[in-house]
């Protein structure tokens, strides 16, 4: 168990990583990724039981899917730093010949990317057949998603929210992004998602909520008690109420980091909000 | 001529369900998922064999194509069965996201496929299917053409590590292809040598081929007959060495000549051996409702057609 202060570093760290892969190449995500960032650090360094190394199967250990493949460099940076690959190659980010493609992708062999996102919506079907591989593999580990809310406007979702609540798929853990944002304006001014807490629970699921989803120790306790709710007949939604841009103030709040990279004098700026603390590759 | 015996009508879909029946109890880790479709594709016997292996999606295609993809991760095989309208169209960016560019081994097994569908029309005959799944990379594109190869492909993509598009139909059609007989994924099966002009076919026209080639026979016309079942990896070879001899090459299939097999044909030609061609195919348009016959009369799919396709690219030689 690590402490929250540990993380901390960890989560600070992960967000100077996101800041420098997208200013480096003037393109990228950093909206989204700022505001899950503490979510991701306390998934793969709290909550996920991992084995070591990678292997597309996932047999024997908890499988995280992100649906909303947008937010890669989170996930790339915490994929490295938590050992899948060389925390250098996040330097390589979107350059020709990479691994780490704008969107997540399997066709390049990252470990830790068990399917291609980014258009939208087909996380969580692909994550409830990993869920059921595992129950035929009578393998108890858990199957963990992130989905945006904006994503949540697509319609596969709500295919596989009711396959999943039918068919009493109870190792799932779906975590929606809930900041409001989405790339034209808030989700409230694009297509209302209505009472999503209500929604989900009307297609079968148990749903938490995370008030303070960019507060470490919230998270970890929301997942937590999302871990001990599941495997009762019910899969599970956690609605993680985050700040877009969380950690860099001029980038909190609003949906025009949604897309956007920082220039020279802003990524200094939110640099220096977020000092270095394991070592910048 | 080469005699080929039909042992009885039998539809493509139950080779299928034949084929899927015989992996319940022979591959354990072959799982199978059904959009609410199940006794249209006669997946019947491995529901029985195997219920805790079957995953009844409901009327959600695209939910069904990513849990597919899914399974795969956990080890399984899965075999995806809906009609093909459903099967491709309606879900191409799930196939071509999580199966296609994510490289998984979904087998997406497809019925009803054409204008051999009927009564339905064309809300359902899709005609399109073979387009967009051979523009995938990386994507197999089989069509059997009668139940014993249907069952026989059946069991062999499940042996092959990689995504498949498997495309059969729904009515009854002539079943002359050997019992069990071995199914090599992209090797193209020669029915009846000839020397005058080469006609290649797939699915259900390559029945309608063997009638053809007989009428040729017949004129004094020496027609070789080659059963193209999988459209990509395309067996360029035995193509290429086939107009070698004959000179001019008729492609039947029953789909739109754009983005078919046919294209697919010409393509091969025209870098290696340019060679006179005709499209048996349907011309950019909708099919409509009716017989499958009719349907396949009407649109210049059966064996007369194909015998004045030949008669037509004999002349242009």
């Amino acid at each position: 168990m690590s402490n929250i202060s540990q993380l901390e570093d960890f989560a600070t760290q992960v967000r100077r990583d996101i800041l420098r892969q997208v200013h480096a190449v003037n393109s990228g995500h950093p909206g989204g990724s700022l505001g899950c960032t503490e979510f991701l650090v306390a998934l793969y360094q709290e909550i996920m039981n991992r084995k070591e190394g990678f292997s597309m199967d996932g047999i024997g250990e908890d499988v995280f899917f992100l649906s909303n493949g947008h937010i890669s460099p989170v996930i790339y940076s915490v994929l490295a730093r938590s050992g899948y690959f060389p925390i250098e190659e996040l330097s390589t980010f979107r350059k020709l010949g990479t691994r780490l493609q704008g969107h997540p992708s399997t066709h390049d062999g990252l470990p830790g990317v068990r399917v291609a996102s980014g258009s939208l919506g087909q996380g969580l079907s692909v994550a409830i057949g990993t869920a059921q591989a595992k129950k035929l593999n009578s393998d108890t580990n858990l199957v963990f998603t992130l989905h945006g809310d904006g994503e949540l406007q697509e319609g596969q979702i709500w295919e596989a929210a009711m396959y999943a609540a039918a068919n009493k798929v109870d190792n799932l853990i779906a975590t929606v992004d809930f900041n409001g944002q989405q790339i034209d304006g808030s989700t409230e001014q694009v297509c209302s998602l209505g009472d999503l807490k209500a929604k989900w629970e009307a297609f079968g699921w148990d749903v938490l909520e995370v008030k303070e989803g960019n507060n470490l120790e919230a998270i970890i306790a929301g997942l937590n008690q999302a871990k001990a709710i599941s495997g009762k007949g019910k899969p599970v939604c956690i609605l993680l109420h985050t700040i877009m841009g969380n950690g860099v103030d001029f980038m909190m709040h609003t949906h025009a980091w949604h897309g956007k990279a920082p220039s020279d004098e802003q990524l200094e700026n939110a640099l220096s909000q977020n000092p270095e603390t394991l070592g910048d590759y | 001529m080469k005699k080929y015996i039909d042992s009885g009508k039998k539809d493509t879909r139950s080779g299928f369900g034949a084929g899927l029946t015989e992996l319940a109890k022979t591959n354990e880790n072959v799982v199978a998922l059904c959009a609410d479709l199940i006794g249209s594709l006669k997946m019947e016997g491995f529901i029985e064999h195997s219920p805790e292996r079957f995953f009844q999606t409901g009327i959600a295609e695209a939910n069904m194509i990513g849990m597919a993809a899914g399974l795969t991760i956990g080890g399984k095989i899965p075999f995806a069965g809906t009609f093909a309208n459903f099967a491709t169209g309606r879900v191409y960016d799930q196939i071509r996201q999580s199966v296609a560019y994510s490289e998984k081994n979904v087998k997406i097994c497809a019925s009803h496929a054409g204008l051999t569908l009927g009564e339905d029309g064309a809300t359902h005959q899709i005609l399109e299917d073979i387009g967009l799944m051979k523009m995938l990379p990386g994507m197999v594109v089989i069509n059997t053409c009668d139940f014993n190869q249907t069952k026989a492909a059946t069991l062999a993509i499940a042996d092959y590590e990689g995504p498949v598009y498997l495309r059969f139909g729904r009515p009854k059609v002539a079943n002359f292809t050997p019992e069990n007989g071995e199914f090599k994924i992209g090797k193209a099966v020669l029915l009846n040598e000839g020397t005058d002009v080469t006609i290649v076919a797939t699915g259900h026209c390559v029945w309608e081929a063997l009638l053809a080639a007989e009428k040729l026979e017949a004129k004094g016309i020496s027609a070789e007959v080659i059963n193209i079942h999988t459209i990509k990896p395309l067996d360029e070879e035995a193509i290429l060495k086939s107009v070698a001899k004959t000179g001019c090459i008729v492609t039947c299939e029953e789909h739109n000549y754009l983005g078919g097999l046919g294209e697919s044909v010409a393509r091969v030609l025209s870098l290696n051996n340019p060679t006179p061609q005709e499209y048996i195919a349907t011309k950019d348009t909708f099919g409509e409702s009716g017989t499958a016959d009719e349907l396949m009369a009407k649109y210049e799919l059966d064996a007369p057609a194909i015998e004045k396709a030949a008669e037509k690219v004999l002349k242009r030689k």
